[in-house]
């Protein structure tokens, strides 16, 4: 992997917002095909890193390089077009809508009717099906509200509707927070899916079992700059755990209550 | 693309009740259904003849266009309380522009039509500048263009003296009268009348008063297909235009929200701005766009209702606002928005003529209208609450 080329590479990046620095230079390397576990507390950077990446905020310094090429976002849109999608913790899908309407949200294919141009349904329906199919969601209906859909569920159609959208880095923010055990593993299993599949995943998480689970290499940060990346071979759960936590502290709250942290 | 056949067994599996159920136009149509079996019932005959539909129909049509304005941006996550208000002050605006303004009818339509769009703008750029509820901006212009109409109507008809009595005199009206006509002179009518005499016959003329489809009825009436008078002449000449608008604009609005692109990212405005705006959806440009819509919808009203009146009043439109969100609600819209149907709003206006206009037919008190309007509204909403549930798999 390491003679391979990244696929997002920054450099140094730093973000103040006024007097308050929130990455104090961060450095990274994103390949394709693997499962970046970006771990931290809150407030350690890790929403602020993941807007400098899709856009939505640009950094104070510091580059950002794709394939190689330095690549300036000003907007989501921009982000967006070059490949980098993001999947929100609130996941940006509305419980109301039928899926196919959620799943076709703000790029809707269209037939044209002379200058008249119509949503296609029956592609859209048709598209959906399948991609469902796909993960492995029995929807029985295209048309039925997303609100229908278990959180899992709704976490995996927003996944496969990044990746249907041509996302070739797919940023996943606190995937698993909301969801119960079985849930959870549906959508790890589909994170592995879409690793296979060669899109680079960047996976935020304060769960350290969950990015290890899925996980090929760990960030961790910490009060806006990085504690180092490490492969899975070179750092066991535990460490894992101790280097998010700031290690002593934890540790000993670890003991205190007898290993259940 | 292997997969259809596939998927296409399970499309089968939605049950046709969920199917049905899940359509928010269901209970308008309900409701529909029962009213009309209630009528049938209560009402002397002739209000399901031809004439005593269009009687009901009528009605239906102007608070119709007010209720697939509203629908429209209710979906869209917004309220419009000033479209009432707006009638008046449209009303106004059209009048003025055939009298004061002389100018010939087309671009009297469109001067009305742009300068309410303009406002609905306002209204919109408002809402969206400052993020407070469409609800209180609204209601702010609920009172502004009511008072604008009567203020304004009263200058007019100043003015309209002062102009003939100037004219009688041989005199030319000086911009310094006309100002001390708006300004400093008091009085004046808030209604202003004779306006069918300075508008001239001819094709804008068809389109916004009277009957279309004359020939129609009028061979239906001699092939003895409809009821005539003694003397051979159809009772009902033709359909109403306003009619014939009400149904074009619901057909229109009903094709947008479910057929086009635009349609998708109505709902999604309303459903949830942030995720819609994620996703790329130009939130802002949809509910702006769906309050010019909306108050074009109010000023096609008091066109057609000045056209058909030959009047204006400051007083039209009264609590139209509100008949209009009420009709959206039976319509299946939620108030919360992201959710209703266009067709649904078109029931609802023609449930609220055929009560207010079938009543007449009943040996019932009309006033009971009002009674049945506030019922109607809780039925409506009680009903919404426990399909959207349904549909939407909510607890």
């Amino acid at each position: 992997m390491a003679n391979e080329q990244p696929l997002i590479h920054l450099d140094n990046i730093v973000k103040h917002f006024g007097s308050v620095v929130a990455l104090n230079g961060v450095s990274l390397d994103i390949y394709p095909g693997e499962v970046m576990g970006l771990l931290g507390d809150n407030g350690a950077g890790k929403s602020t890193l993941i807007k400098v990446l899709s856009g939505v905020h640009q950094p104070t310094s510091g580059t950002m390089m794709m394939h190689g090429d330095e690549v300036h976002f000003d907007t989501p849109r921009e982000a967006m077009n070059a490949g980098i999608a993001t999947v929100h913790q609130d996941l940006g899908m509305i419980p109301l809508m039928s899926v196919t309407r959620n799943f076709f949200m703000g790029r809707e294919p269209v037939k044209k009717y002379g200058p008249i141009k119509v949503f296609d349904h029956q592609y859209a329906n048709q598209v959906t099906c399948e991609e469902m199919h796909r993960i492995g969601i029995d929807v029985r209906d295209p048309d039925q509200a997303v609100g229908t859909l278990s959180g899992g569920e709704r976490q995996t159609v927003a996944i496969a509707r990044a990746v249907h959208f041509g996302a070739k880095v797919l940023i996943l923010d606190e995937p698993t927070s909301a969801l119960g055990v079985a849930q959870t593993s549906m959508v790890l299993k589909y994170i592995d899916k879409v690793r296979k599949n060669g899109l680079a995943v960047i996976l935020i998480t304060h769960n350290v079992r969950h990015a290890y689970a899925v996980g090929d290499r760990f960030t961790v940060l910490n009060r806006g700059a990085t504690l180092g990346t490490h492969t899975r071979d070179e750092i066991s759960i535990d460490e894992l755990q101790n280097l998010m936590a700031g290690g002593k502290e934890l540790q000993d709250l670890n003991e205190q209550l007898q290993g259940t942290v | 693309m292997t997969s259809t056949p596939n998927t296409d067994e399970r499309l089968l599996k939605a049950s046709l009740l969920t199917r049905i159920l899940r359509r928010p136009e269901l209970g308008a149509l309900a409701g529909l259904v029962v009213i009309t079996i209630f009528f049938a019932i209560f009402a002397s005959d002739k209000m399901f003849e031809l004439s005593g539909i269009m009687n009901f129909l009528s009605p239906a049509a102007h608070l119709g266009i007010l209720a697939i304005g509203a629908a429209l941006l209710m979906i869209g996550g917004e309220f419009d309380l000033s479209v009432g208000s707006m009638v008046a002050f449209a009303g106004m605006i059209f009048a003025a522009s055939i009298t004061l303004m002389s100018l010939p009818l087309w671009l009297a339509v469109l001067f009305t039509l742009m300068f309410a769009g303009f406002i609905g703008w306002i209204n919109g750029l408002i809402v969206h500048r400052t993020g407070l509820p469409s609800f209180i901006v609204t209601l702010a212009f609920l009172f502004i263009l009511r008072g604008l109409a009567l203020v304004g109507l009263k200058a007019a008809t100043r003015v309209q003296v002062a102009q003939d009595k100037a004219a009688y005199a041989n005199e030319s009206l000086s911009f310094n009268d006309i100002m001390h006509a708006i300004f400093v002179q008091s009085g004046g009518a808030t209604q202003q009348r004779g306006l069918a005499e300075n508008i001239e016959p001819g094709f804008w003329n068809e389109m916004f008063s009277g009957d279309a489809l004359e020939g129609l009825f009028h061979w239906l009436a001699e092939a003895g297909y409809t009821a005539t008078f003694k003397s051979g002449l159809p009772k009902v000449t033709g359909i109403p235009v306003e009619i014939i608008w009400f149904a074009i604009l619901s057909l229109i609005a009903t094709l947008v929200l479910v057929k086009t692109p635009l349609g998708n990212w109505i709902f999604a405005s309303g459903g949830d701005p942030e995720a819609a705006r994620k996703s790329g959806v130009p939130v802002d440009r949809v509910k702006i766009g769906l309050f010019i819509f909306t108050a074009c919808c109010a000023a096609l009203v008091a066109i057609l209702t000045v056209m058909d009146a030959g009047s204006t009043d400051a007083a039209r439109g009264k609590q139209k606002e509100f008949e209009a969100i009420i009709a959206a609600v039976i319509g299946g819209c939620l108030l919360t928005g992201g959710y209703g149907s266009a067709i649904g709003a078109f029931f609802g206006a023609i449930i609220f003529g055929m009560v207010a206009i079938g009543l007449t037919y009943t040996q019932i008190d009309q006033d009971w209208y009002l009674v049945f309007l506030g019922v109607m509204l809780l039925i409506a909403v009680t009903f919404n609450k426990y399909v959207r549930r349904y549909a939407t798999g909510e607890k």
